[in-house]
């Protein structure tokens, strides 16, 4: 059912090309000088169609399920569905679905037997409907591009008009993602501070979303001060840069200056095999080796060390952070002119006094705006966190201890869960529109940073 | 110019070689102890490398086989009469049939029973219901099954159960010890490499836990991703590279594509969660909406990639072009593009291949549920690989250490491979223009 | 006093430098050097003249061994500084370097402070006792290299927001602020204006009292105004090696004569 609009179009286009290109043919023949090649009439013809087409069936698509969820939602029969709240409307919606597809599980009570078929009936209404205004669409738009077919018709550029069109569209995707960014983080961000004051978000320092399930449960209120969970990002992200930076920027240096060719080409792959290592990957490496290691240290030197401590998680994240660290400072050493280098060395420096006189400080701009994108990563790298760090916001800044950070308490507030009515969920968001602003800012000051630098030396 | 001191060959001049001469051991120590650093620095990145590596494969090897036990097994009509198919005691007939392998053992002792039981994996009696409900005609008579051990077996069967460890604290006991020993003698065991690693969807049971679902759901969200984020990559880059007038709103979409590249990937789980789940009502855990999120972080990957492939093609195939009256799009599609195609290609593997290991906007649209069976079609609930290896990580049971490790390997398989054809595409079609 | 000095010169004009014997160099598969043979005296100006890709730089940049620092540079032959082999093994360029100085081509301060550009030598050679002392060598070599009226107001200022033929100069007071032996300039004014590059002339022969100046040239005219001698390169090859005068007007060989009349270009 699904596959019939789509056929429809396809056909629909394939005609299109054909009639086209065929009436175009035709008057050529009759010895008449075409505008543009027969191709371009058929091509006119096909993407005209394509394209609004196209467009329609899929935001039919995206639309249809919602409406149908409402309008059989709002069948039902009065009463059915108070005092519930909004998951268990889902939990109501999910069971008539699965009723409508033929899974039955116990005895549903007869509405929702009747919601399901209501579902069902829907459900073909709507796939019919959309096939009638396919084809319709279609047949309309194919007569408009055949009433267009004649020897003056500028086939070629109505062709590269809808072409550039198309294109430009692409490339507003971009900015869609961006404002789609901000606007739903934005949204729910309100939505939360409707519940939770803006203050006590900024400035509390006690951070326990658990708040009841039921009204006659017995729970904390529920705080939501974001400094410890910000401290514990910091922990963690200073941890990961007091590894990455010594052990990248050393590299970096050695490879750019005193490595044998052989050697660089040798190393150069194996630190982007580093990069590549998805972080799922990092993150089980540090609860399978890394976390017990520092337990295991810790205890032979008389420390108690947590369990799942800032140092594995940090230590890991610096693991993953050193090729990129090493290959921006590569990168920014490389820039450096020549004639500096012969400069400093025709002045009697040594390689060594060059490089750490000379070239490291005339990189550095580069190397800092490297090192900066390397802290927002940092601060936004969430599965090592959510692996190899703790859950409970603490205020300390003791790498021994356990921390939680931003993208950990985004994740575990968001799993499995799906309503998005309580302060609990929706200040997972409020968390990710603070870690968006806050990586945002790094990143433009960072890129900016780079790109001046790069001006300099070109 | 009657000043001394700037009179060549004076006293200043030899004690300038001298000085020199003086401080050269000192400063050569200096470059080596820095040369010395820089190796150690990468000799550390590269220890870090070895025992990621050597510790996953450590343990994952071993998920890629499985302890199976053979054994010939009684179709017992008391147990399994044909009337109640596809109900019957298919565990209780599989334990009986087992206990007879083993000298002095009371079945009849319901604990014992229990025990014996307990040696096979639970996907045993599910073999035989199968099989029995395929052909009602075994019922009855004796059949020769080759079944998958529990996990605490398959563990002792590999040496991870240390035997000199005291009872209480091991996973099996000194009986089940001797029990596993005798199944041994008696030739009824063996290791055959791990099929259901591939061919089973995710279970609670380590021993039957595949990753099939993960598989198919990683390939329809590539899929998806692929799909959307190419040609609506490739069309932006094209438009920003060689049409777009210079001016604020381009140099916008630049910033704006470049800041994209680097926004931490679990704000795009939010912004799916939102808005493709929230708003647009799409279901959650569907490869679908997950191929969706990939292709919006991808799209900055593949743009950037492609502008570099374009930006490489010589200004002079263009002008050739353009000499011979080839309208501006003629000579991007049919000239230009074209020869930087290899370049396009190897970017959007490499973005896919970043793809496929991303993790955290998967589980914020709920692709870490726990799904036994394969997605048909992108809108299924499914998982990908790199979510199954977080809920395998997450798992308690000691047999899904190694299997995460397993699981690992095959995602970085594909990498690996992904980034192989990459390279490979690079190098056979570099151009020396 | 003024007689002595100038006796003294005369007498030092006949003492030879750096000698150079069936010098060869390679890069990769070019033999870019073919059998080189010249002795550069002391305390004049010395030209290199030919046409571009002739070898005179790379000749050049053999004299304080800064081929060693392109891989596939290999240099055979010997060259000797004071009767001293400075291919020996045993001889530490970095050494070599701070007797050998080198300007180059493109003006390149480091980015830093004018003051810390000409003190970078004399401070990694660990030449100043003291600030003071340094505060000294820095005013001497900016003086020398005739920079000194225009910075001195401004030391702390970064040494890139000069001028261009600033820059070179600074870059020259930066040479000799280590008291080098012989000064090897690479085509020096080729990136200044005519301005500039008259200043920067008539500081070269100034600084002829106090160095050995090596100049490579591609201006006929400049080698002629700041040379005492001037040696004719072509194709990797030593074609003619004399006095300036003589070069200029009586040219031995038919090559050179080709191209000081503009016919080899």
């Amino acid at each position: 059912m699904t596959a019939l609009p789509f056929l429809l179009l396809i056909a629909a286009v394939m005609a299109g090309y054909v009639i086209n290109r065929m009436a175009a043919g035709a008057i050529r023949d009759r010895g008449d000088r075409l505008h543009s090649l027969i191709g371009y009439h058929g091509m006119f013809s096909a993407l005209l169609i394509l394209v609004p087409v196209l467009t329609f069936i899929l935001l039919w698509l995206v639309l249809q399920g919602p409406v149908i969820d409402r309008m059989v939602m709002g069948g039902l029969p009065d009463g059915a569905l108070d005092d519930l709240d909004s998951g268990a409307t889902q939990l109501v919606l999910a069971e008539i679905k699965s009723l409508a597809n033929g899974r039955v599980f116990g005895t549903p009570e007869d509405w929702k037997i009747a919601a399901g078929e209501r579902f069902v009936q829907l459900s073909n209404q709507a796939a019919w409907l959309l096939a009638i205004a396919v084809a319709v669409l279609a047949v309309g738009l194919l007569a408009f591009a055949r009433s267009r077919v004649a020897a003056e018709f500028r086939a070629r550029q109505g062709v590269e008009g809808i072409v550039s069109g198309l294109m430009i569209f692409c490339s507003t995707v971009a900015i869609f993602t961006t404002i789609g960014i901000i606007v739903s983080l934005t949204y729910e961000t309100i939505r939360f501070l409707e519940a939770v004051p803006l203050t006590d978000f900024l400035f509390g320092t006690n951070w326990e979303p658990q708040i009841p399930l039921r009204e006659d449960q017995v729970a904390a209120e529920g705080a939501f001060g974001w400094l410890p969970v910000i401290v514990g990002t910091i922990v963690i992200t200073i941890v990961a840069l007091l590894v990455a930076v010594p052990i990248g920027l050393f590299s970096a240096i050695y490879l750019n200056e005193f490595a044998p060719r052989r050697l660089r080409s040798a190393v150069k792959p194996v630190l982007e095999i580093l990069a590549g290592v998805p972080t799922v990957v990092y993150g089980f490496f540090a609860i399978l080796v890394v976390a017990p290691a520092i337990r295991s240290f810790g205890q032979s030197i008389g420390i108690d060390v947590a369990p799942n401590t800032a140092l594995a998680a940090g230590g890991v994240m610096g693991i993953m952070l050193i090729p990129f660290i090493s290959s921006f400072a590569d990168d920014a050493l490389s820039a450096v002119p020549r004639a500096l280098r012969d400069g400093a060395l025709g002045l009697g420096s040594t390689r060594g006094e060059m490089m750490t006189t000379v070239l490291f400080p005339a990189a550095l701009p580069g190397i800092v705006g490297g090192v900066l994108l390397a802290v927002s990563r940092a601060i936004g790298e969430t599965m090592i966190v959510v692996m190899a760090a703790g859950l409970i916001a603490k205020m300390t800044f003791n790498p021994l201890d356990s921390v939680t950070t931003v993208t950990v308490q985004i994740v575990t507030l968001l799993i499995g869960d799906t309503s998005f009515d309580n302060p609990k969920t929706l200040a997972a968001f409020a968390l990710g529109m603070m870690l968006f602003i806050v990586t945002l800012i790094i990143n433009i000051f960072a890129l900016r940073i780079v790109r001046k630098y790069r001006e300099a030396y070109d | 110019m009657t000043d001394i001191a700037n009179v060549p060959g004076g006293p200043q001049r030899a004690s300038t070689t001298d000085l020199v001469a003086a401080s050269l051991k000192r400063r050569h120590r200096k470059q080596q102890r820095l040369q010395w650093i820089g190796m150690g620095a990468i000799s550390i990145a590269f220890l870090m490398l070895f025992i990621l590596v050597s510790s996953l494969v450590s343990t994952g090897w071993q998920a890629f086989t499985q302890t199976h036990v053979t054994f010939d097994v009684y179709v017992d009509p008391e147990e399994i009469p044909e009337d109640r198919l596809p109900r019957g005691g298919f565990d209780d007939a599989l334990a009986a049939s087992l206990g007879k392998m083993l000298p002095g053992v009371d079945m009849s002792d319901r604990k014992t029973a229990r025990a014996v039981e307990g040696i096979l994996s639970n996907g045993a009696q599910f073999e035989l219901r199968d099989r029995v409900v395929a052909d009602p005609g075994l019922i009855g008579r004796t059949i020769q099954m080759t079944v998958p051990v529990s996990d605490p077996f398959d563990q002792l069967n590999k040496g991870l159960i240390a035997r000199d460890t005291p009872e209480e604290n091991r996973r099996v006991t000194n009986t089940e010890i001797q029990w596993f020993d005798d199944l041994q003698d008696a030739g009824a065991i063996s290791k055959p490499f791990n099929w259901a690693l591939f061919t089973n969807a995710d279970s609670r049971f380590p021993e039957l836990a595949g990753l099939k679902g993960a598989l198919v759901g990683s390939f329809w969200a590539l899929l998806t991703c692929f799909l959307i984020a190419f040609p609506l990559g490739i069309g932006s880059a094209i438009y920003l590279e060689e049409f777009a007038p210079k001016n604020k709103l381009s140099d916008f979409i630049e910033v704006n594509i470049n800041n994209l590249a680097a926004v931490p990937s679990v704000v795009f789980g939010l912004l799916a969660l939102a808005v493709f789940i929230g708003w647009f009502g799409l279901p959650r855990s569907a490869p679908f909406v997950g191929g969706l999120t990939l292709a919006l972080m991808t799209m900055p990957t593949i743009i950037i990639a492609t502008r570099a492939a374009l930006k490489a093609v010589p200004p002079s195939i263009r002008e050739a072009a353009l000499g011979l009256g080839a309208s501006k799009q003629q000579v991007v599609f049919q000239h230009v593009l074209p020869l930087a195609m290899p370049g396009v290609l190897t970017g959007t593997i490499i973005g896919l291949a970043q793809a496929l290991g991303e993790t955290a906007p998967l589980l914020l649209i709920g692709m870490n549920a726990f799904i036994t069976s394969a997605a048909s079609s992108p809108f299924d609930s499914a998982t990908a690989l790199p979510t199954q290896i977080f809920i395998w990580a997450d798992s308690p049971e000691r047999g899904f250490v190694s299997r995460t490790s397993a699981a690992i390997l095959v995602l970085l398989g594909f990498l690996v491979m992904m980034n192989m054809v990459a390279i490979y595409l690079r190098q056979k079609f570099e151009r020396k223009w | 006093m003024n007689d002595m000095s100038t006796i003294e010169r005369g007498a030092k004009l006949s003492e030879t430098k750096v000698s150079a014997r069936g010098v060869n160099v390679h890069y990769g598969d070019t033999h870019a050097i073919k059998d080189v043979n010249v002795d550069i005296s002391n305390n004049n100006v010395t030209a290199f003249i030919g046409p571009s890709g002739c070898g005179k730089s790379t000749f050049l940049r053999c004299l304080n061994r800064m081929n060693d620092t392109i891989d596939i540079c290999r240099v055979d032959g010997a060259i000797q500084l004071d009767g001293q082999d400075i291919y020996d093994k045993r001889v530490d360029p970095v050494q070599l370097r701070a007797r050998v100085g080198m300007v180059f081509q493109k003006p390149n301060p480091f980015p830093k402070s004018i003051y810390d550009n000409v003190a970078y030598g004399p401070k990694i050679h660990g030449l100043a006792k003291s600030k003071s002392d340094m505060d000294d060598i820095v005013e001497r070599a900016l003086r020398r290299g005739a920079i000194w009226d225009e910075v001195k107001d401004r030391l702390h200022s970064t040494g890139t927001g000069l001028s261009g033929g600033q820059q070179q100069r600074l870059c020259i007071a930066r040479a000799v602020a280590t008291e080098p032996e012989v000064l090897l300039m690479d085509e020096p004014c080729s990136a200044l204006d005519p301005i500039a590059t008259a200043q920067v002339e008539e500081l070269i022969d100034e600084l002829r009292e106090n160095f050995t100046v090596v100049i490579v040239t591609h201006s006929m005219q400049q080698a002629a105004r700041v040379s005492q001698k001037t040696a004719f390169f072509h194709l990797g090859e030593l074609v003619e090696f004399g006095e300036t005068g003589q070069i200029f007007t009586k040219p031995e060989d038919p090559r050179t004569e080709s191209y000081i009349t503009g016919r080899i270009g």
